[in-house]
């Protein structure tokens, strides 16, 4: 019995705690710089804001040596499948964060060339507004990340939450239903 | 090659001792760096401010009574290149007893940025008649779900300081949205503090205020808003349905 499988419970907690600040603490980006977003998460990673003090220097060039992917820039029509595939070959437990206004909803390029919103393509733990975001607020992004990691379940309650999460979407209201700023 | 008469190289060539440390002559540039001051941002920990007049998030500013600035104009949506704001004005005479929310006609009743669309161009700063609408030097935005991203008005309004008096009230008397713009109203005066008193007895804001009108207390300086607590910046339960569009 692995332990995903085991049952939740005291055991289990204290286990999804330790899991979970090992987890945040050596994330792996992988490299996804589509636009002028890029250019900011490099500079993140250079001397001067040093994502390195937060255990993830390293930008992997291959999706299955990584689990976190930062979407940096518009993401075209055309390149959906790609950032698709690239999801798809990252190994489990692998989160996805939506780095600037383009990435997370289009931002101003709102026309039939760019992919409104990067969670059309895959699912977003985190967005970052800016156009583009400075580092700080990258770092800032990727430190609530962290939280959310802390936070996760794992095992039994990690099926449960997926299971809650699942429900929650197909409840909720279509993003083509939706009025005002949320369309 | 180099043996050739015909070739000279132009830079000098070193000598024995030169080649012999030849292998390990990049580590000089390791050994310097050592001693030369750290570069590096410490940024949650310390946070060195932005340059002056960054564009960070937006604040709808207030005048020292407490009314609103803004007045529901739907410049700066109209200005905004990504469609990212959203105004609804309304009608200060829909307000009960004279009330006002802002100075002259009209109030903003629904404000919305969306901050997932807006790329701080500063062009609906530019936009604002009224000078309502600013930005600060903000910028820890990240929120976990695209509804949390729309920042409503209670959000983006300033802060009432010390001695201003919350809104809806009447104008300061014997004047006109002019003297407001003109900055010739400094603080909330007697009459605004009774209305306020006879219609909302338990407002927080009220002892403040009394106080400046008393002269016990300086006149209210505006003040920059905080950020938003990270319990309503997830904001799973906003919706585009609650927020009365």
């Amino acid at each position: 019995m692995g332990l995903e499988e085991a049952p939740s419970g005291f055991l289990l907690t204290t286990v999804e705690d330790i899991a979970g600040y090992l987890r945040k603490a050596s994330l792996w980006p992988v490299t996804f710089g589509l636009a002028c977003c890029a250019i900011e998460m490099m500079a993140a990673g250079t001397s001067r804001f040093d994502l390195s003090r937060f255990g993830m220097e390293v930008f992997r060039a291959s999706p299955r040596q990584a689990d976190l992917m930062i979407v940096a820039g518009r993401v075209s029509q055309k390149m959906a499948p790609v950032v698709r595939q690239v999801y798809d070959q990252m190994s489990e437990p692998k989160w996805v964060l939506s780095m600037g206004v383009c990435a997370s909803s289009g931002g101003m390029f709102n026309n039939y060339a760019i992919v409104q919103g990067v969670d059309h393509v895959v699912p977003v733990d985190i967005y970052l507004p800016g156009c583009p975001p400075r580092p700080e607020m990258l770092i800032n992004a990727i430190l609530a990340l962290h939280h959310q990691i802390q936070e996760s379940p794992l095992g039994v309650n990690r099926v449960e939450a997926a299971k809650a999460a699942e429900a929650a979407a197909l409840e909720a209201t279509p993003t083509f239903e939706m009025k005002g700023l949320l369309r | 090659m180099t043996d050739s008469p015909e070739y000279k190289p132009l830079r000098p060539t070193k000598g024995p001792i030169g080649r012999a440390l030849a292998p390990v002559a990049g580590f000089g540039v390791t050994l310097g760096s050592m001693f030369r001051p750290t570069v590096t941002e410490q940024y949650p920990f310390e946070k060195v401010p932005p340059q002056q007049r960054y564009h960070g998030r937006h604040q709808l500013n207030r005048y020292p009574d407490g009314l609103e600035k803004c007045i529901g104009c739907e410049l700066c949506a109209w200005a905004c290149p990504a469609d990212a704001i959203y105004v609804e004005g309304g009608d200060n005479a829909d307000l009960p007893d004279g009330a006002h929310m802002s100075p002259g006609e009209r109030y903003g009743r629904v404000y919305q940025i969306n901050y997932l669309r807006c790329i701080f161009c500063g062009l609906c700063i530019e936009a604002c008649p009224t000078r309502a609408l600013t930005m600060t030097e903000d910028y820890e935005l990240a929120g976990p779900t695209r509804a949390g991203m729309i920042y409503e008005k209670p959000d983006l309004l300033a802060p009432l300081s010390d001695g201003m008096l919350a809104a809806p009230h009447p104008m300061a008397e014997g004047t006109t949205d002019t003297e407001y713009y003109r900055g010739e109203v400094t603080a909330p005066t007697a009459e605004q503090v009774a209305w306020v008193r006879e219609h909302r007895p338990d407002d927080p804001t009220l002892d403040a205020a009394a106080k400046v009108v008393d002269g016990q207390a300086p006149p209210p300086t505006p003040r920059r808003h905080q950020l938003r607590p990270p319990a309503t910046r997830s904001g799973a339960a906003r919706s585009a349905a609650g927020t009365g569009q």
